[in-house]
């Protein structure tokens, strides 16, 4: 048992402190850190100083391009980034597709895929939720039907992130009839700028910019060769895709800049002539928040130590969405409740980087109520965290 | 950062499991409690024998050396199974301050005497007026001739009852809270001039308030410097803190597994009331809690060994926040889940729940150590405890 960072460890550190420092673009960080939009072309951008330094792909093997990380290494960037301002990259390619196709992908999807991936010239899309499937998924009916070598698609996708910037899409359909409903499913890789595909906007209470999407599929064509595994697998493969990400899911890097970021703001904002930090009612809430983060952080160490080591993580890998989640929410909360009246303006435009209007209240308290209904997403998208705790009752508690 | 178990400190956890799961059974707990006995002297020797009371101290006074998370699998163990026995106050806080404070012939008179069992002590620091404050000293040790007389009240000495000899703070300069200015002295419980009575708290842990009525001791009773002991009494406050994290750790894990158990078999509406989302989602939330309060654990007894004492105590307050939070949150979920039989005395639960409750009250509850922790925020390095190296000259 050793609870400090080994050497090694300490040169990755900063390691990666220096690389952040040189090479993340200033203006996305400024972004970051005060809330403004971050575009398609902010994390491509971002993507590509990473892929320069062959840091795109932390979990990928080296053989594919990717960094080969240890669970730990992998903690050890995703902190150093987030607390300097580095915008998320999209999950969808790197985080999910990628190590699926690594494990389950035909040479042909492989050559075709990873590549491009790895350097962030496609973009993709997760295409699992539908209107009538959600927290249960297994009963989605988008049809695929082989005929001449070609999959039929016809069906309709929703909440999917990003779709208006994909290229692909990562999709689950239904392949056949018979048996138990998760056996007819398959996974197919769908190009978006395919004739039938349509993306239609979803507008959501945070007021913001487009985030999520309708996916409407009408007789799109996909060739045979782009089904992931063999038929009837789909519900397998998907699985794996949920075990796989773990220690990142927990967002503890995030978390920890956004809670420097509210000790800012309280430290600003006044009651009584004095910043709201010092007022004891407020000051409890941020430690309590603060010493769960902590004990979040911990706990994600634990994981990533026993993963580190060879070794299946234990059970509370499972425990970090929950957590991770819970905790984003309460930031944003609190965030929201430092500036008070502030929180009232809704200027949406204002979150451009190009905006050059008016700012009503402090510059940092604009976007803050729009995050916050933002972030009630956090606890509903990737499973909810109400199935999150029927998964852990059934496989962990064995009840 | 490796947080696996050597093989030596898995085969002690084991031995120490064994032993008790042989000889510490619930009932024998609960009739110790009955007949107001403060331990069983049977378990004690039974511990020695294992070598656990000697873990933390040198081999060159008969111990193995331990660290933090030694004693924090020990402390474990003894939550696990509702242990009332004196290892805190013995082995922890006293036989800290002896080992960490003592001149080498204190030592040699002492720790052996832990380390076999024969010895048992305590430490009475707490006043009826300091709450949860560590600084607060009003008992008073004034120099008469070569000697020391000290005068005033402690109270909730833990285990005092079963001890042979207090450690008592007491102040010899300074006002009522200053840092400095507060000394160790070994008193013996046999004093003519040593008052009080026993009670017990709600948990079964015996207790002693001591009333220092002109308590004469000899110069050779003090323990390390004189006016410089605050710094030495924080370190080991903060040990015990982390011990009790750990000890909460074994509380809960029972009290979970316990629950899990009870919700496998009870029926109702003709099916395992397992079987209902809701109490499931409450299992659930007591899992979540109990996986974090481990790592918490983990980072208490894991930071003891730190060279910066604001670092060793910002995460020990940390740890004693959340534990407290969590050992609550998990409690009361373990009393409801249970329904009326969680009521009962006859039924283990219950007590396990008041244990968690008795250790978040014992050196600072959550309030208490998330006030410290935010104001540990900007502060600097408090001076640190240099051991003694005078040797005194026996008398």
């Amino acid at each position: 048992m050793d609870i400090k960072l080994s050497q090694e460890d300490e040169k990755f550190k900063n390691e990666v402190r220096d690389f952040v420092a040189n090479k993340l673009p200033k203006d996305i960080a400024r972004k970051v850190l005060e809330h403004r939009h971050i575009g398609k072309e902010d994390t491509g951008r971002w993507h590509a100083a990473l892929f320069k330094k062959g840091w795109a792909a932390p979990n990928w093997p080296s053989e594919s391009g990717g960094a080969q990380w240890t669970a730990l290494q992998q903690h050890i960037f995703d902190e150093e980034a987030s607390i300097a301002g580095a915008p998320r990259l999209s999950p969808f390619g790197i985080n999910m597709i990628g190590p699926v196709l690594l494990e389950f992908g035909t040479a042909y999807q492989k050559e075709r895929f990873l590549p491009k991936i790895l350097s962030g010239e496609e973009w993709w899309c997760q295409g699992y939720s539908e209107p009538g499937s959600g927290s249960d998924l297994a009963s989605l009916r988008t049809q695929a039907q082989l005929k001449e070598g070609k999959y039929i698609v016809n069906g309709q996708k929703t909440w999917t992130t990003q779709a208006h910037w994909a290229d692909m899409m990562f999709c689950l359909v239904r392949t056949g009839q018979e048996g138990r409903k998760q056996d007819g499913i398959s996974m197919l890789l769908i190009d978006m700028h395919h004739p039938g595909v349509e993306v239609r906007p979803i507008s959501t209470i945070d007021g913001g910019n487009q985030e999520i999407n309708e996916v409407w599929l009408q007789d799109v064509e996909v060739p045979a060769e782009n089904i992931v595994g063999e038929e009837g697998r789909g519900w397998t493969i998907a699985k794996y895709l949920l075990s796989h990400e773990r220690t990142n899911t927990a967002g503890v890097g995030a978390s920890k800049r956004e809670l420097a970021i509210l000790k800012q703001i309280a430290s600003s904002e006044t009651l009584g002539g004095k910043p709201i930090i010092e007022d004891a009612l407020f000051r409890d809430k941020i430690t309590k928040l603060e010493i769960d983060l902590l004990a979040l952080e911990w706990t994600v160490l634990r994981v990533a130590a026993v993963e580190a080591n060879g070794e299946a993580p234990g059970p509370e890998a499972s425990i970090l969405k929950l957590r991770g989640t819970e905790i984003q929410q309460e930031l944003t909360e609190l965030q929201m409740e430092a500036i008070g009246p502030n929180a009232l303006p809704h200027l949406p435009m204002s979150l451009e980087d190009n905006w050059i209007g008016p700012n009503v209240g402090p510059k940092y308290a604009t976007p803050l109520a729009s995050r916050y209904f933002n972030y009630r997403k956090v606890s509903i998208y990737g499973g909810t965290n109400e199935i999150q705790r029927n998964i852990i009752s059934k496989r962990v508690l064995g009840l | 950062m490796d947080f696996s178990f050597s093989e030596e400190q898995k085969l002690l956890k084991d031995s120490i499991d064994r032993f008790l799961e042989k000889n510490y059974s619930f009932e024998l707990r609960q009739s110790m409690i009955d007949e107001r006995q403060t331990m069983s002297a049977e378990v004690w020797q039974g511990l020695a024998g294992l070598g656990v009371l000697g873990v933390p101290f040198s081999d060159k006074y008969g111990g193995f050396g331990g660290g933090g998370i030694e004693t924090m699998l020990i402390m474990e163990s003894l939550g696990n199974h509702l242990v009332i026995e004196p290892y805190l106050s013995t082995v922890v806080l006293a036989g800290g301050l002896v080992d960490r404070g003592a001149a080498d012939w204190q030592k040699q008179i002492i720790l052996p005497g832990i380390i076999d069992g024969t010895m048992l002590l305590s430490f009475a620091h707490a006043e009826p007026q300091s709450r949860f404050s560590v600084n607060h000293v009003e008992t008073v040790a004034k120099p008469d001739g070569s000697n020391w007389v000290i005068e005033g009240k402690k109270s909730l000495v833990l285990h005092g009852p079963a001890a042979e000899k207090v450690i008592v703070s007491a102040r010899t300069s300074g006002e009522m809270n200053d840092l400095d200015g507060v000394s160790l002295f070994i008193v013996e419980c046999d004093e003519e001039a040593l008052g009080g009575h026993e009670y017990p708290l709600y948990d079964g842990t015996r207790v002693l308030d001591l009333q220092l009525n002109r308590v004469k001791v000899g110069p050779d009773s003090l323990i390390g410097p004189i006016g410089k002991a605050m710094p030495l009494i924080t370190e080991i406050i903060d040990r015990a803190v982390a011990a009790l994290c750990a000890e909460a750790i074994g509380v809960m894990d029972r009290t979970h597994q316990m629950t899990l158990d009870y919700l496998k078999t009870r029926e109702q509406f003709g099916v395992p009331i397992a079987r209902f989302q809701a109490l499931q989602h409450k299992s659930v939330d007591m899992f979540i809690n109990l996986e974090q309060a481990r790592s918490m654990s983990v980072l208490a007894s894991g930071s003891l060994g730190f060279s910066s004492s604001l670092e060793r105590s910002k995460a020990v307050a940390a740890a004693k926040d959340f534990i407290g939070r969590a050992g609550r949150s998990l409690g009361q979920e373990a009393i409801q889940l249970h329904g009326g039989m969680g009521m009962t005395q006859e039924l283990a639960v219950g007590h396990y729940f008041k244990r968690l409750e008795a250790i978040d009250v014992m050196f600072g509850n959550s309030s208490h150590h998330r006030r410290e922790f935010a104001n540990f925020d900007g502060q600097d390095n408090p001076v640190e405890y240099t051991q003694p190296r005078k040797k005194w000259k026996q008398i």
